[in-house]
């Protein structure tokens, strides 16, 4: 007992050292982003005149309405049509269960651990042929397809789990299997959907490589994306770039904290099975 | 009737059998299900099958045409030499033979497996040491909070985190103050721009972004160990040490896998933060296999280069990922 007082007291420590590493930096952005544009400010320190305006400044400039309004129109094309095309197929796969079906979906297992650098080349050309470079399709319809894996794969593990007789009642029922799906087995879903839609929208927002490829202008970008032109154009600057990084984490981070309970549930869920 | 349990799928033309059905599980979802005996109550067998690729069909359409042709293409291109504009010409194997003969293009290669140290090794070993000294506080209070702390860098793009590291590690950064604060003034410098750091640097990164999803995907797993097993140990005269590897270890050899899984391709196929934090400099000294690409499809327009090393990346990911897998699943029914 003497042993596992002092082993909690261990834990407490380790936990907040942990915690500590894991902020701190946030912190230092923090402050470095209140000190004057243009100056070297050096790590830690707290401004004698914090310059609050410079996120007003790094708002402004950096066109941050455009750049949230975009992000969120990427998100609305990618997280809905991905969730209803993952559900069907989850469906499919673990419901219906046709016959060839197991071929289809190791398929699409295959592309679960496909690192996207390893397609973006011919998306390139893809897109370029498709006449929709420069516009958020090129990044909208290609998430849709790279998400695919991982939200079959999710939904089929909760339908595989939903027993059958609920299909047999409800058909017996004189249910159409559009009706079994919509009415009972979507609402069902409705922990799982939830937790994907979560994955989803964390994984479309921050998508980088995708953005800065297939799209030019930064405000017809996700946030992620936007994010790297803003260092070219502010790489020099410290306290406006730490300020206008700090703004575009923030929206992400905000509903974080508000659904964390359902975030930390899904992240872990998430890479569980991912 | 075959057993309740019955992994393997069957197709829907199966003997329609209604009976003895299996209780409905409760609201937590097993992996394997209980009861998938009555099926096929359908009234046209055939029509469900259609049915059912009806159902999956959208989904495996843009599988199809935004990952699959694209993926069949970076195969094809892999044996051209192209612009991307003018007529490609066909190489053979030459672009594969650069990509591991080139210094630049295997270095980049090499690069990446030593961030396998940095991404994955150093967060999966800590979040081990730092879950089995959190158990007895991973429920309480603190531990809730710490649930939200750490995974913040989870929550942030990459190219956040590039950012901020950016500025840590520069000369003026919190990193050389802190140094110079305990009197080892004389190795600061700008981590991200010197030589023999730069490469370190970027690991350093990856393992603050993927450190607390390590040590909450533990935390979590070691709260399922039966804590009979500890009491047995300690009664055993078994020490911490002792416990750790015995007991928490074997314990959580499924997160284990899926700690290392995530980290692998998170270190192989790294490209956010290395953009964002050095571009792959100094000269080259931490260009990526992912970064590579980028630039030689976009700046360089090799196409054809581009796309052996793209190969080449994937295949690297199998060839960890496929084994881990293997390895984590074999007894994890």
């Amino acid at each position: 007992m003497i042993t596992s007082r002092r082993e909690a007291l261990i834990g407490r420590v380790l936990l907040v050292v942990l915690m500590l590493v894991t902020v701190v930096p946030f912190v230092t952005l923090f402050v470095t982003a209140l000190h004057p544009s243009g100056t070297y400010p050096s790590g830690l320190s707290w401004p004698d005149d914090p310059q609050w305006g410079n996120f007003v400044t790094a708002f402004t400039s950096a066109r941050m309405g455009a750049l949230l309004w975009s992000s969120t129109l990427i998100v609305l094309g990618v997280v809905p049509l991905a969730l209803i095309f993952g559900t069907m197929a989850g469906f499919a796969f673990g419901q219906i269960r046709m016959k060839g079906g197991r071929v289809a979906f190791l398929l699409l297992v295959l592309g679960l651990t496909l690192p996207f650098e390893g397609i973006i080349t011919p998306l390139y050309f893809q897109m370029r042929d498709f006449g929709l470079l420069n516009t958020r399709w090129a990044i909208i319809l290609p998430l849709i397809g790279l998400f695919m894996p991982f939200s079959v794969l999710w939904m089929r593990a909760h339908f595989v789990s939903v027993p059958k007789d609920l299909s047999e009642a409800a058909s017996i029922d004189g249910a159409g299997i559009w009706q079994l799906f919509w009415r009972v087995h979507a609402p069902l879903a409705r922990p799982a959907l939830s937790s994907l839609a979560i994955l989803l929208f964390l994984w479309t927002w921050n998508q980088f490589l995708l953005a800065i490829v297939l799209v030019d202008q930064p405000d017809k970008r996700t946030m992620a994306g936007a994010l790297g032109a803003f260092q070219g154009q502010w790489g020099t600057d410290i306290p406006l770039l730490c300020a206008g990084s700090l703004l575009i984490m923030t929206p992400t981070v905000i509903i974080f904290v508000i659904f964390q309970r359902q975030f930390v549930a899904a992240l872990l869920q998430g890479s569980v099975k991912g | 009737m075959t057993s309740p349990i019955d992994p393997a799928p069957r197709s829907a033309t199966a003997p329609a059998v209604a009976v003895g059905l299996a209780p409905a599980p409760k609201t937590d979802r097993p992996a394997v299900t209980p009861g998938r005996v009555g099926r096929g109550r359908r009234s046209g067998r055939g029509r469900g099958q259609l049915i059912g690729w009806l159902f999956a069909a959208p989904a495996l359409l843009f599988y199809a045409v935004f990952v699959l042709r694209p993926l069949v293409l970076t195969v094809q291109y892999s044996f051209y030499d192209w612009n991307g504009i003018g007529a490609a010409k066909s190489v053979g194997f030459g672009n594969y033979v650069k990509v591991f003969t080139d210094p630049d293009l295997s270095q980049s290669i090499l690069h990446a497996f030593v961030l396998i140290i940095f991404f994955s090794l150093i967060p999966v070993a800590l979040g081990l040491l730092v879950a089995a000294a959190i158990r007895s506080v991973a429920t309480s209070k603190l531990g809730a909070v710490a649930r939200v702390v750490l995974f913040l860098p989870q929550v942030i793009p990459l190219v956040a985190a590039g950012i901020i590291w950016s500025w840590l590690l520069a000369s003026d950064g919190l990193i050389n103050q802190l140094l110079d604060l305990v009197g080892l003034g004389g190795v600061t410098r700008a981590w991200l721009g010197d030589f023999s750091t730069a490469l370190p640097a970027v690991g350093i990164i990856g393992a603050w972004v993927l450190v607390g999803l390590c040590t909450l995907l533990l935390s979590a797993g070691m709260s399922k160990i039966d804590p009979s097993l500890y009491e047995a140990a300690r009664m055993d005269g078994a020490g911490a040490i002792r416990e750790f590897f015995t007991i928490t270890v074997p314990g959580l050899r499924q997160e284990i896998g899926v700690c290392v899984t995530v980290t692998v391709i998170a270190a192989l196929a790294s490209f956010d933060i290395v953009y964002i934090a050095t571009q792959g400099g100094p000269g080259n000294r931490t260009m990526v296999p992912g970064l590579q690409i980028f630039y030689l499809a976009f700046s360089e327009r090799e196409i054809g280069l581009a796309s052996a090393l793209a190969v080449v990346l994937v295949l690297l990911v199998l060839l960890v990922v496929v084994p881990l897998q293997w390895f984590t699943r074999e007894d994890g029914s």
